[in-house]
């Protein structure tokens, strides 16, 4: 499996191919945010810049944002989340996956952390 | 958060025990999800029943000689309160404004009353100008939930399975001396137990082990009240809502509005009673959004032409509904089952349908007759 780089706010992306990439929320978000019931997925086409918020995730408790951990082009969506939200809480850097993204500078990604970077800054 | 230390309630080392994930809430570490989540406790509650910690609840006892101090504090029938008898009131301002909600018991040789956490240094304040209010400070609130909360407690304490809605009675419950109501803030059949500080993990452990017993949060809490209806304070009513806007009148009885024996006499009287004959301005209704995405608190309403007519003061999402629910304020002509509204969220129109309430039948436990 390819390895994750996540971002300070919780995001995730694994490299597809050489440009694209899938996005999701990790493990600790997905624990935080509780019961996710719905998923407001960008569209096909857009341009995210690095930052920006992409998806709105609405838990039973908040709603939160899931920014874009890089600049790109979004090129498909987890259209599976309509009907079943809860699969970002079961799993969420698998079947839980936001949607994929077409990168337009890879060098973007050495700004992210790796593993063990992430589990330092999660750790309590 | 708060850089103020949170107080604890009497079964904090149990919730930590059964893996909740503590908040601060009103001043206090409290747990607003056990490992199971939201959902499955709010649905663990709807088929069988949970234990909800509710000890950050202010608790307080009144001398028998209060009733008639206490009138001229809430628009509620105290004089008349029967012995083992429940009412639901609130304290009101001088401009019909709700000052918080409580739950009022005659206990036969005392008063009885629970105010909202947050507020019970308010309550307790106003309490303490107009009577001799003891406040229980030593004591935990247990509330036990849903249609096997019957069955749970008349293993317990069979004398407390025998109340009905809204009745009240001293119980033995494991040798612990308790102050049961039967009452609750899920819309389902169920107890709230007073208890000593000292017996109420005990008390807990010993509910929990019950068949059909989880513990849930005040997560699920919160969204089983708003599938209920039920109004939360500083969120469904405040110091600028009066009990007529937020739907309350049916909480009035007759001895206190016009033509009552003890007509008025209570802050806002003039507002309240007028409001009862005539209306009000604004009405708290229920809002079903279109789709799956909660329409959340402080949303604002516009009618079909674009014009603000009101805000959304609770959403969330309903888990026995299986879809977002919401309540909010809007002008009186829209008050009605079915009218579309659109709510704004992030930017963007949400349709919205004015719905009645509760969005989920209330299930108490009433003797069929009434």
């Amino acid at each position: 499996m390819t390895t994750l780089r996540m971002t300070e706010d919780h995001e995730w992306i694994r490299m597809d191919s050489s440009d694209s990439g899938t996005v999701g929320i990790t493990q600790f978000a997905q624990e935080q945010l509780g019961d996710i019931v719905f998923v407001e997925l960008p569209a096909i086409g857009r341009r995210l810049a690095r930052g920006e918020d992409a998806a709105v995730i609405e838990s039973v408790k908040a709603a939160a944002e899931c920014k874009a951990p890089v600049s790109g082009t979004v090129t498909e969506v987890n259209a599976a989340l309509a009907d079943a939200p809860g699969k970002v809480n079961q799993d969420p850097t698998g079947a839980g996956w936001f949607f994929k993204l077409r990168l337009d500078d890879v060098k973007q990604l050495e700004a992210l952390m790796d593993d063990a970077a992430y589990r330092a800054k999660t750790a309590k | 958060m708060t850089d103020a230390p949170l107080a604890r309630t009497p079964l904090h080392a149990l919730h930590l025990e059964l893996g909740a994930r503590l908040v601060a809430f009103a001043g206090y570490e409290m747990p607003v999800q056990y490992p199971a989540g939201i959902l499955a406790e709010h649905l663990h509650t709807r088929s069988a029943a949970s234990l909800f910690d509710v000890s950050h609840m202010g608790q307080a006892r009144l001398p028998m000689s209060a009733a008639a101090a206490v009138e001229t504090l809430v628009p509620v029938d105290v004089l008349g309160l029967a012995p083992g008898r429940q009412r639901y009131a609130f304290f009101t301002n001088e401009a019909g404004g709700i000052l918080d909600d409580l739950m009022f018991s005659n206990a036969s040789d005392h008063y009885f009353v629970v105010v909202n956490a947050a507020r019970k240094e308010h309550d307790f304040a106003l309490l303490a100008k107009h009577c001799s209010a003891e406040v229980l400070a030593g004591r935990a609130l247990l509330a036990l939930q849903g249609p096997l909360a019957g069955e749970v407690m008349r293993r317990l304490a069979p004398e407390a399975a025998a109340l009905e809605f809204m009745q009240t009675c001293t119980a033995t419950l494991e040798g612990a001396a308790c102050f049961v109501s039967r009452s609750g803030y899920t819309g389902e059949d169920g107890f709230e137990i007073s208890v000593c500080a000292a017996d109420a993990d005990r008390l807990a452990r010993l509910l929990l082990a019950q068949p059909g017993v989880a513990a849930a949060g005040l997560g699920a809490r919160d969204s089983l009240r708003l599938e209920a209806g039920l109004c939360l304070y500083g969120h469904d009513m405040d110091d600028a809502t009066t009990p007529v806007e937020a739907g309350l009148e049916w909480a009035i009885q007759k001895v206190r509005r016009r033509g009552g024996a003890r007509e008025g006499g209570f802050p806002g009287a003039s507002v309240i009673l007028e409001q009862l004959e005539r209306g009000t301005a604004r009405r708290r209704v229920g809002l079903v959004p279109e789709g799956r995405a909660p329409v959340r608190e402080g949303a604002l309403l516009q009618d079909a032409a674009g014009r603000a007519v009101g805000r959304v003061t609770s959403g969330g999402f309903g888990a026995s509904a299986n879809a977002p629910l919401a309540m909010g304020y809007v002008d009186s002509p829209l008050a009605a089952p079915g009218v579309q509204l659109n709510a704004v969220v992030r930017g963007k129109l949400r349709h919205c349908r004015v719905s009645a309430l509760p969005f989920i039948p209330h299930r108490y436990h009433r003797r069929k007759s009434q």
